[in-house]
């Protein structure tokens, strides 16, 4: 066995998935970015609820949102979707 | 189990952690993804998901990552409703005998057009028969998309597909949709539902009620496929909005059989200048495009005619009578 890879022994069983996959960044996909204009935005959260990536988060402390750049792929659903069309789609 | 209405608030959901987690492999613009995020917002306690073989199960499981912070469990492409059946039979065992530490669990199966319509549909068809206690879950995107977007009993006439495609011998798929939902009610089970993400509220309320009463429970939810539908990525919630608006795919819910519309289709049935024409939902879904051909006028037609008389047979069904 060489000393870089890992042997059956040591690495998880098959069939178990034992990482969660928010140690895997899908950020780096997406052509496009959502940028907010924050006088427009109203915090429906509608662009929460929405993304397929959760990569929007509700910030109760802040009552903000936040975009998660690590994980959104650039689909544009949130611009898409939002009410008062304050989410635009800027080439990254 | 008590069935009190669970009441909620846009934040109460935002607030609540995710339990379909970020990182997922799917597609952008995927909306089945955003299905499973808003149905994993709706449980009640601890839960068990078993997903069978489809885009969903391959997206969230790559190895060794996982997307699930519930216990989760695959299993083969036709028996996500069998693997629940077990998995409940064995929650009940362990009570019986004590070693259960929860007072209830529920158990979710989540399955694809594919591993419900063609080939998990013996497995569903049995396991609500013996009345086991799950809600099963069928995202639609309408074809096998994670095999390379071949069609399935859930795809529409007319659409598309790598199996079905459209030229001059044939006008995409020949045959009809295949009405699940109304073959899962003539299993006289207690609940059986339609939802679509946009209306997230009325899908959340549909996942609670379905693991709130007591047997089977089936929910079918509607979930654009950018990707097969060839349309435009950011239009994937907007899509399952207007298939709604436009009578497609309406929203109801049958409980003990008693067929009741949802608020979303209600307004249609009682304010028909409403319901929107099949070519709104119809237009920017490349898989459709051959039927906006001169040639092919005559299927936009009968697309428009078949939506229209499932529309009335639905209103029959929950007794209001058709307004013109």
């Amino acid at each position: 066995m060489s000393a870089r890879e890992k042997g059956w022994k040591e690495i998880a069983p098959a069939g178990v998935c034992s990482k969660p996959s928010i140690t895997f960044l899908t950020g780096d996909w997406k052509t496009y970015m959502p940028v907010r204009d924050l006088e427009k935005c109203t915090r429906c959260l509608l662009c929460v609820l929405f993304c397929p990536d959760g990569a929007i988060h509700w910030k109760p402390e802040k009552s903000d949102i936040e975009f998660d750049y690590n994980f959104c792929k650039g689909c544009g659903i949130c611009a898409n979707e939002c009410p008062t069309k304050a989410i635009t789609m800027k080439v990254e | 189990m008590a069935t009190q209405e669970w009441k909620f608030t846009t934040k109460d959901i935002a607030e609540k952690p995710d339990l379909f987690l970020s990182g997922h492999r799917a597609c952008a613009g995927c909306a089945p993804t955003v299905v499973l995020r808003l149905i994993m917002k709706a449980i009640r306690g601890p839960t068990i998901v078993t997903q069978a073989t489809g885009c969903m199960e391959v997206v969230s499981s790559i190895y060794p990552y996982t997307s699930w912070a519930v216990p989760w469990l695959h299993t083969a492409f036709e028996t996500a409703a069998a693997n629940a059946s077990g998995i409940e039979a064995a929650l009940k065992a362990l009570k019986k005998k004590g070693k259960l530490k929860h007072e209830h669990v529920d158990v979710i199966a989540i399955a694809g057009d594919g591993g419900t319509y063609d080939i998990g549909f013996q497995a569903l068809s049995g396991a609500v028969e013996r009345g086991h206690d799950f809600l099963f879950v069928l995202y639609d995107n309408e074809a096998y998309m994670n095999t390379g977007i071949q069609r399935s009993g859930g795809t529409p006439k007319g659409a598309a597909t790598t199996t079905s495609p459209a030229g001059t011998a044939i006008p995409g798929k020949l045959e009809y949709k295949k009405p699940i939902a109304d073959i899962m009610v003539a299993h006289e089970i207690p609940y059986v539902a339609t939802a679509s993400p946009y209306y997230w509220r009325d899908l959340l309320a549909k996942v609670r009620k379905g693991l709130e009463v007591e047997g089977p429970a089936f929910l079918h939810v509607l979930a654009p496929c950018p990707r097969g539908w060839r349309s435009d990525q950011a239009k994937s919630i907007e899509y399952s909005r207007l298939a709604v608006e436009t009578c497609v795919f309406p929203l109801w819910e049958a409980v003990n059989g008693q067929y009741q519309l949802s608020v979303a289709s209600k307004l249609i049935a009682l304010a028909p200048q409403k319901k929107r024409p099949v070519t709104d939902y119809l237009q920017g879904q490349g898989r459709f495009r051959h039927l906006f051909t001169p040639k092919n006028k005559h299927l936009l037609e009968e697309f428009q005619r078949v939506t229209d008389e499932r529309w009335q047979r639905l209103l029959a069904k929950c007794g209001i009578t058709a307004k013109t």
